[in-house]
């Protein structure tokens, strides 16, 4: 992956000379689309392997998540969390650190904000509710992100492995919540209590789409503008491209660590809460979309941009919605869509290696 | 291996070997004979391209021009393997067995993997190596047991057992006690008298003299001489030293005229150093003491051998590394409660011989790099958002008036060669306000065109009323523009000399640890 030739690509001052830009851009779709046909061809042969058609496993993807009505409304529903997971991402990568535990963040943001909403809703304006409980889920996942946080500015711990350990503490803890403290005593299934679909986030227009999927572009915008064009994004941006200058030019790189920690890890806890305020209103026990893991190889498609990153977790949502509702009706597994989303980061990879083999060998 | 050519003749010869990295040149057109039954010293500073030669010989790395023969006709390394297989065995500066293994094992290592490892013919032939040159080798003792010269022999045996006829002994004495050294200088001996070229790379002068038959000496990636053995036999030890200091230290063609800059008429202290104190850390010695004042206009060098501390104090000085103790006072004000940001603010600047590695962002634009250590301050940024036109306009202007030899703003600083890169990082600091300038190295890896420009600024700055802190290895360049000289030595300063006749003679004996 060429995170390095992202950060210069973005800087707005790259005013590269037009004619080799577009040349360049040619090439750039080239080696980004070249791969995904080729991924959607070896998916294919997987498919016949198993005996799908995968002409007809495309087609109802398509269909159900592309191109029928409602299907396209659950698509766009779908993307407000996975935008907020990917802003958060598009932070800690950029700034060199390996956030790798979005799921256990995502679950908590999304059962602190199951625990505190429905009860939020009765005393105060539903709103400011909404508004409070998704603060709180912020915080609280915040205040989660402190532990590798902490651990890596000050002791050098490797954050991978942390954050990636701590997701399952996270995942489990979520559900230990669920299950001992915050259960809902009116149903017999454990879950939360339920946030009534009235007091939910509103709706777009007519149709079914949760206004979550605005605040998730603005999300995902405001980080990319923030990374691209302000100062703080620009000292973010140099710790992760060289520590050492970072420090050398006088940066406080551990704080820096800590609030990178901090917005990565709210940022996902937002989309946990989103996905309960907005959609699910509720969280059951044993509930873990996963999509914290789904939306990292999207991230390292879209080269950590954030408007291409938009573009990238739609396709994800179109995927995971048509490949759910394919699973349904031709027996394909549903998690064949990551099946295909890592078919189709390996060619990308491999895309990239042979670009940078044949720029080599062009130059000597 | 007992059958080797007659000694005298070469095995490999250099010719004109060039070697270069991002930014600098290591090795530069390099000519050496290496000839059998002979112990060629390769003596040169930390940087001065041993390794780096080293690297090319052994075929870690490839040579960017020049040619290297062996045995007459040009080969080219292609691998390790590829090394081992024409004769060159290297014995790194780092143990390179497996510490869990036994030494039978780590001999047995590199063997076609399809085969058994036959231990008992390997023993046969470790004995028949280590017999004659008095080595013991306990094959079934574990690796982690054994000392670091006795570990050091087990390379070297294994070496031998493929049939080396090359053995090329990279800083070799580091690790070892004065006993363990002398012990090695023993072994050399004996190799060479079974026929073998040995080639010691070290930085102590005393083992150069002391062990080699021939020495090269390399400077700043050059080549800058050669004693052959029979001037080497015919010279008192006293006298060999004189001359490799002459050489080490000396002065060099090409290098530029001594031209002090004069004094500005005001003589106050402009940076004061009192009692600066760092604590060691386990990779890099402390700093014990160090006072130093250098008033307006002046040019106070540190010299010493590289890797005594010279960075700590540079460091320690930009803000960059914690003081356990002492005081910086800039134009009478106490910096010493100011960070890195507050202390450039007031005019303290440093320039960090580390060009890629920590003074700019490669993959980051030319105009970012400038401003590297200003981000967010007006008027580039307003309110925390960038100006990219400012920045621009503004990168453009120092492009300009620094000489910057780039295709844009915009081009990622590290596609440049050292000599922009420095420029770069000059223009960052020289730029608006500088009233002190630490140079660390500041002409390392550069060209002489650029050595050159980068001295003459550092001239001119001091014309302007600057105080400068000239941190370098190279003595000569010291020679060449200091008013008065430091001498650091284990992170503390043994001596000041000013500058004039026979300084450099002064500077490089309290370099190398004879009082002056």
């Amino acid at each position: 992956m060429s995170g390095e030739a992202v950060h210069v690509r973005a800087a707005p001052l790259d005013a590269s000379a037009g004619q080799a830009s577009r040349r360049d851009l040619g090439r750039r779709l080239l080696i980004t689309l070249g791969p995904i046909l080729i991924s959607l061809a070896l998916a294919g042969c997987v498919l016949l392997a198993v005996g799908v058609d995968p002409l007809a496993y495309y087609g109802f993807v398509v269909e159900r998540g592309l191109l029928s009505p409602l299907g396209l409304q659950q698509t766009l529903t779908r993307m407000a969390p996975l935008l907020f997971i990917a802003a958060g991402l598009i932070v800690a990568f950029r700034a060199g650190m390996w956030n790798l535990g979005g799921d256990g963040q995502f679950l908590l943001g999304a059962v602190a904000a199951a625990a505190t909403a429905p009860l939020l809703v009765q005393s105060l304006p539903g709103w400011l509710a909404l508004l409070v409980a998704f603060l709180i889920a912020t915080v609280v996942v915040v205040i989660w992100s402190l532990v590798p946080a902490l651990l890596r500015a000050y002791q050098g711990v490797n954050e991978i492995i942390t954050t990636l350990m701590m997701s399952f503490l996270g995942v489990s803890l979520a559900n230990v919540l669920v299950k001992l403290v915050f259960l809902d005593p009116g149903t017999t299934v454990p879950q939360t209590r339920t946030l009534p679909v009235g007091d939910r986030l509103p709706r777009l227009f007519e149709t079914t789409i949760t206004s979550g999927l605005v605040f998730g572009l603005a999300a995902i915008v405001i980080v990319h503008l923030v990374m691209t064009r302000t100062a703080f994004g620009l000292k973010l941006r140099t710790v992760g491209a060289n520590p050492r200058a970072a420090v050398h030019a006088g940066l406080n790189v551990p704080l820096l660590t800590v609030v990178v920690f901090a917005i990565s890890a709210g940022l996902i806890g937002m989309g946990g809460a989103i996905d309960i305020i907005g959609i699910h209103g509720n969280v059951r026990a044993d509930w873990n979309p996963a999509y914290g893991l789904a939306v990292i190889p999207v991230v390292f498609l879209a080269r950590m941009n954030g408007f291409a990153a938009i573009g990238f977790v739609f396709l994800l949502s179109v995927l995971s919605i048509g490949g759910e509702s394919a699973a349904r009706r031709l027996g394909v597994p549903q998690h064949f869509t990551l099946v295909l989303v890592s078919i189709v980061l390996i060619t990308l990879a491999i895309a990239e290696y042979l670009d940078h083999r044949f720029n080599q060998v062009r130059r000597t | 291996m007992m059958e080797h050519p007659r000694a005298g003749l070469p095995i490999v010869t250099l010719e004109g070997v060039t070697k270069r990295f991002p930014g600098i040149v290591a090795n530069d057109r390099v000519d050496l004979d290496i000839c059998a039954g002979e112990v060629h010293v390769l003596l040169g500073e930390n940087g001065a391209g041993k390794s780096t030669l080293i690297a090319m010989l052994s075929g870690l790395q490839q040579p960017d021009g020049g040619r290297i023969l062996i045995d007459g006709a040009e080969v080219p390394i292609r691998s390790p393997s590829h090394a081992l297989s024409l004769g060159i065995g290297t014995v790194f500066q780092h143990n390179m067995l497996v510490p869990t293994l036994t030494v039978a094992e780590n001999l047995a290592l590199g063997g076609r993997w399809w085969k058994r490892p036959r231990t008992a013919e390997l023993a046969a032939r470790v004995a028949e190596i280590a017999r004659p040159l008095g080595i013991e080798i306990n094959l079934g003792a574990r690796v982690s047991e054994l000392s670091l010269g006795e570990q050091q022999q087990v390379e070297i045996v294994r070496a031998l057992l493929r049939d080396s006829r090359l053995l090329i002994l990279d800083e070799a004495t580091s690790m070892l006690t004065p006993k363990g050294i002398a012990e090695l200088g023993a072994l050399m001996r004996r190799l060479v008298e079974r026929g073998l070229a040995v080639v010691f790379i070290t930085h102590k002068l005393g083992e150069a003299a002391d062990f080699g038959d021939r020495i090269s000496v390399l400077k700043l990636g050059r080549n800058v001489g050669e004693i052959p053995p029979e001037r080497l036999r015919s010279l008192e030890r006293a006298a060999l030293v004189d001359e490799i200091v002459a050489m080490m230290f000396g002065r060099q063609a090409g290098d530029d005229a001594v031209s002090i800059p004069p004094r500005a008429a005001n003589d106050d202290a402009l940076l004061e150093v009192r009692n600066l104190s760092v604590a060691a850390t386990p990779d890099a010695p402390g700093l014990d003491a160090i006072s130093f004042a250098i008033g307006h206009g002046e040019i106070l060098g540190i010299a010493g051998i590289d890797g005594n501390g010279q960075k700590q104090l540079a460091e320690a000085l930009a803000g960059q590394r914690q003081a356990v103790s002492g005081s910086v006072v800039l134009a009478g004000q106490e910096i010493n409660g100011l960070d890195v940001g507050g202390r450039r603010r007031q005019g303290l600047r440093y320039l960090t011989d580390d060009r890629l590695g920590e003074g700019t962002v490669g993959t980051f634009p030319v105009s970012i790099n400038y401003f590297l250590k200003e981000i967010g301050e007006p008027p580039l940024w307003r309110s925390g958002v960038e100006r990219s036109r400012e920045i621009e306009a503004r990168a453009r202007e120092l492009t300009r008036i620094y000489d910057v030899r780039t295709p844009g703003v915009s081009t990622p600083v590290g596609r440049l060669s050292g000599g922009n890169i420095q420029k770069v990082l000059i223009a960052r600091e020289l730029a608006d306000g500088a009233r002190a300038v630490i140079f660390n190295k500041p002409t390392y890896g550069l060209d002489l065109a650029n050595t050159l420009a980068t001295r003459q600024r550092i001239r001119d700055i001091a014309g302007q009323g600057l105080a400068v802190l000239l941190i370098s290895t190279d003595l000569e360049e010291l020679l060449s523009m200091c008013h008065r000289i430091a001498v650091i030595s284990q992170g503390s300063l043994v001596g000041t000399v000013p500058n004039g006749d026979g300084a450099g003679e002064r500077v490089g004996r309290l370099m190398i640890g004879i009082a002056a």
